[in-house]
């Protein structure tokens, strides 16, 4: 089990290694085979005003001549160990991980970052937790109750779920609840976990509930036509002719069984969840860490984008490894070697 | 115990009958049709005897069997008939008052005991749960009976191999544990639904040894399902013939190895695998195959596979014929006189088996 865990925390940090590669090519590399010079993108980390001369020194101290080895060296360097900026008079340390200065404001874009996170991450808990709740509970329901009213009404709303947009359905949702009825939270509130938790589920309970409508949706199905299946199997069959009430029967039996590849997609979505729920976030003007990536793609704030598209990976590349173990632990014939 | 018996051919009452089936019938409506699983099954099983139920694929073995556990509980099939365990009536019974006999009174082995276990709890974990829903007793009491019944049915190591999972077992084990599993709170009657069929044939007899040891220790009654005459031969006391979901043989085994009655059973004899023969001898299977159990055949079910039907004229395509007996607790359902049976016996089958 440790050998197993280590060696996939070394192969994730790895796979962190390559998506850096990957995202620093895509800032730097791409554009110079596309035909830009070091000057070119030098001159984004300049004022308008800036004269030729200007941009080729920063070209020269940002050291877009150097080899691209070079380069990656340092831009995988700044996020492990921070880097040191020279600006000539002034030089600067940006500690680690640096993902370097917002062109607009000149900040660090990480402690931006860590501000944004704990919304991002309500956001996902919450949601997560409401629609893995709603979806699996539905979703046996159904399947006991195939062909029933219940069955076919909550598919309906699960279809629904699935093809609605967010931004439909979320500013539906605020539209409603929010500004007719007044029974939640107005867009753009967040408070802090920490400082008043009752507060912090009002505030988000309708973008959670919009977020899980659309998730619920889908897991209610998966739920459905997994316990479909499990409850046909031999060993259900065994667990009755033991005995057990039906209740156990389905719920210790079939829904452990359905539930084991629920894991692993679970683990997915709040793992793609936790870097930036883009949709939600804008919809109910939330700051998280979707709302900066969209603001800073408009704004052509490359370190920010760079940054975000980081921690998204970083994320994603967090939950693989944590479904993996999770499934280990699940599933006991996964040989965890 | 003499000759003639009432229209299903058995069980009038007797008190020393542990389990009592009479008429039993098990439908499934589908789309297609109504499928007639099981269409009139009658037998009877004392403690300490076992009842081989033997049949081709889809005579509606485990269906039978499945309703006497009432397993069908909950799903389409209609059934009817009547089920007697120990004196209670069970096919009236409420669904509830069966599910605690299940397990308890009456338990069952199935198959596949690989798929027939929960991959994701351990073998004792399964066994204990077994226990425990029937026994109120503490989960460490449980686990120590748990291991004393592996231990029982000759698992090395109880002790650790309790906590193993199902995949961590060898085929054999797994059925041994399953037997474990069945055996957990001694019950007094065990149906074994094709025990062997999935494992190779050292471990069959082993399984089958077991099965019979153990039947003589706890003195229950044991159906064994199977479509394996050799099995039946070793185990059973009594056998039951199906076929198409219809008793067409029932006696005991004696003296339907020694004298059967029946052209479906002649033809499973003589499909039999036997050592002591040449191979080219040894398999006659019957010709055709099992009938779609919607569109039964009419009159006598086995009638289009039938090589005796010249001998009885058209009653075999328009009546069913009855299950009635034809020598002391020996019954078969055929339109053949006894005359004839006695005659194609003795000089076209008898001579090839
Ligand atoms: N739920 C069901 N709905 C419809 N038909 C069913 C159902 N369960 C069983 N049957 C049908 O009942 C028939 C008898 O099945 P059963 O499993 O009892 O056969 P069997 O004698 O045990 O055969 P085998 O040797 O293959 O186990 C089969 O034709 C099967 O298709
Ligand atoms: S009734 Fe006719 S068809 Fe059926 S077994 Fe007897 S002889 Fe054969
Ligand atoms: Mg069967």
């Amino acid at each position: 089990m440790i050998v197993f865990i280590i060696r996939r925390l070394v192969g994730a940090v790895l796979l962190l290694f390559v998506v850096s590669a990957v995202t620093f090519s895509i800032f730097f590399v791409v554009p110079r085979l596309a035909g830009a010079t070091a000057e070119d993108l030098a001159s984004r980390y300049v004022g308008k005003t800036a004269d030729e001369q200007q941009v080729r020194q920063m070209a020269d101290k940002l050291g877009f001549h150097d080899p691209l080895v070079v380069q990656y060296g340092r831009f995988a360097k700044g996020i492990v160990a921070g880097a040191d900026y020279d600006y000539g008079p002034a030089a600067e340390h940006c500690p680690a991980p640096c993902f370097g200065y917002s062109f607009l404001t000149q900040a660090p874009v990480w402690p931006d970052l860590l501000d944004r996170l704990p919304v991002t991450a309500s956001l996902a808990a919450g949601a997560s937790a409401i629609w893995l709740l709603a979806g699996v509970a539905t979703g046996v329901i159904s399947a006991l109750r195939r062909g029933s009213i219940f069955d076919r009404a909550a598919m309906g709303v699960a279809l629904a779920g699935v093809s609605l947009p967010i931004f439909f359905t979320g500013l539906l949702a605020l539209g409603i609840f929010s500004y007719t009825l007044g029974v939640t939270a107005p867009g753009s509130s967040y408070t802090a976990l920490a400082e008043d938790p009752a507060q912090w589920a009002y505030d988000l309970i309708l973008p959670w509930i919009t977020i899980a409508f659309l998730y619920a949706a889908g897991y209610a199905r998966l739920t459905s036509s997994g316990m479909l299946e499990t409850m046909s199997e031999d060993f259900i069959r065994t667990a009755r002719a033991k005995g057990l009430p039906e209740r156990t029967v389905v719920l210790k039996h079939g829904l452990r069984a359905t539930l084991t590849p629920i894991v692993t997609i679970f683990g997915l979505d709040v793992g793609l969840l936790l870097g930036g729920a883009i949709l939600t976030e804008s919809t109910f003007s939330l700051n998280g860490i979707g709302r900066y990536a969209i603001l800073a793609i408009g704004a052509n704030d490359l370190p920010k984008v760079m940054g975000v598209t980081m921690v998204a990976a970083f994320f994603i590349v967090l939950a693989n490894l944590v479904v993996d173990i999770l499934y280990a632990v699940v599933d006991p014939r996964v040989r965890l070697t | 115990m003499t000759g003639t018996e009432d229209m299903a051919g058995t069980a009038r009452d007797r008190p020393e009958d542990f389990l009592t089936v009479r008429d039993l019938r098990v439908h499934f409506p589908t789309d297609d049709g109504l499928v007639r699983a099981v269409d009139g099954v009658s037998f009877r099983l004392q403690r300490g005897r076992t009842l081989g139920i033997v049949g081709e694929s889809g005579s509606g073995k485990s269906v039978a069997s499945l309703a006497v556990m009432g397993l069908h509980s909950g799903g389409p099939a209609r059934i009817s008939g009547e089920i007697w365990l120990d004196g209670e009536e069970l096919v009236g019974a409420s669904a509830e008052r069966v599910r605690r006999l299940r397990g308890a009174k009456m338990a069952m082995i199935f198959q596949d005991p690989l798929s027939a276990m929960h991959p994701f709890y351990t073998v004792g974990a399964q066994i204990i749960e077994a226990y425990r829903i029937h026994n109120d007793v503490r989960r460490s009491v449980a686990r120590a009976h748990a291991i004393d019944l592996l231990a029982r049915v000759g698992i090395p190591e109880p002790a650790s191999r309790v906590d193993d999972y199902p995949h961590q077992f060898s085929g054999g084990m797994r059925q041994r544990a399953m037997i474990a599993m069945a055996l957990s709170c001694d019950p007094e009657l065990l149906i074994a639904d094709e025990p062997t069929t999935a494992l190779d044939v050292t471990v069959q007899a082993q399984i089958l040894d077991l099965i019979r040891e153990l039947q003589a220790e706890f003195h229950s009654a044991v159906i064994i399902i199977t479509h394996d005459l050799g099995v039946v031969a070793e185990l059973a006391d009594d056998v039951l013939v199906m076929y198409a979901g219809k008793p067409v043989e029932y006696g005991s085994a004696t003296d339907l190895f020694d004298l059967p009655q029946h052209p479906y059973t002649w033809g499973l004899l003589g499909s039999m695998p036997r050592l002591d023969r040449d191979r080219s001898e040894r398999l006659l299977p019957i010709p055709g195959t099992p009938p779609s159990l919607i569109t039964v055949p009419p009159g006598c079910a086995f009638h289009p596979r039938c090589g005796h039907t010249d001998a009885v004229g058209t009653a075999c395509r328009e009546k069913v014929p009855e299950l009635t007996e034809v020598a002391p607790e020996h019954r078969i359902a055929c339109h053949l006189g006894a005359a004839q049976r006695e005659r194609i016996w003795r000089t076209e089958i008898a001579p090839k088996l």
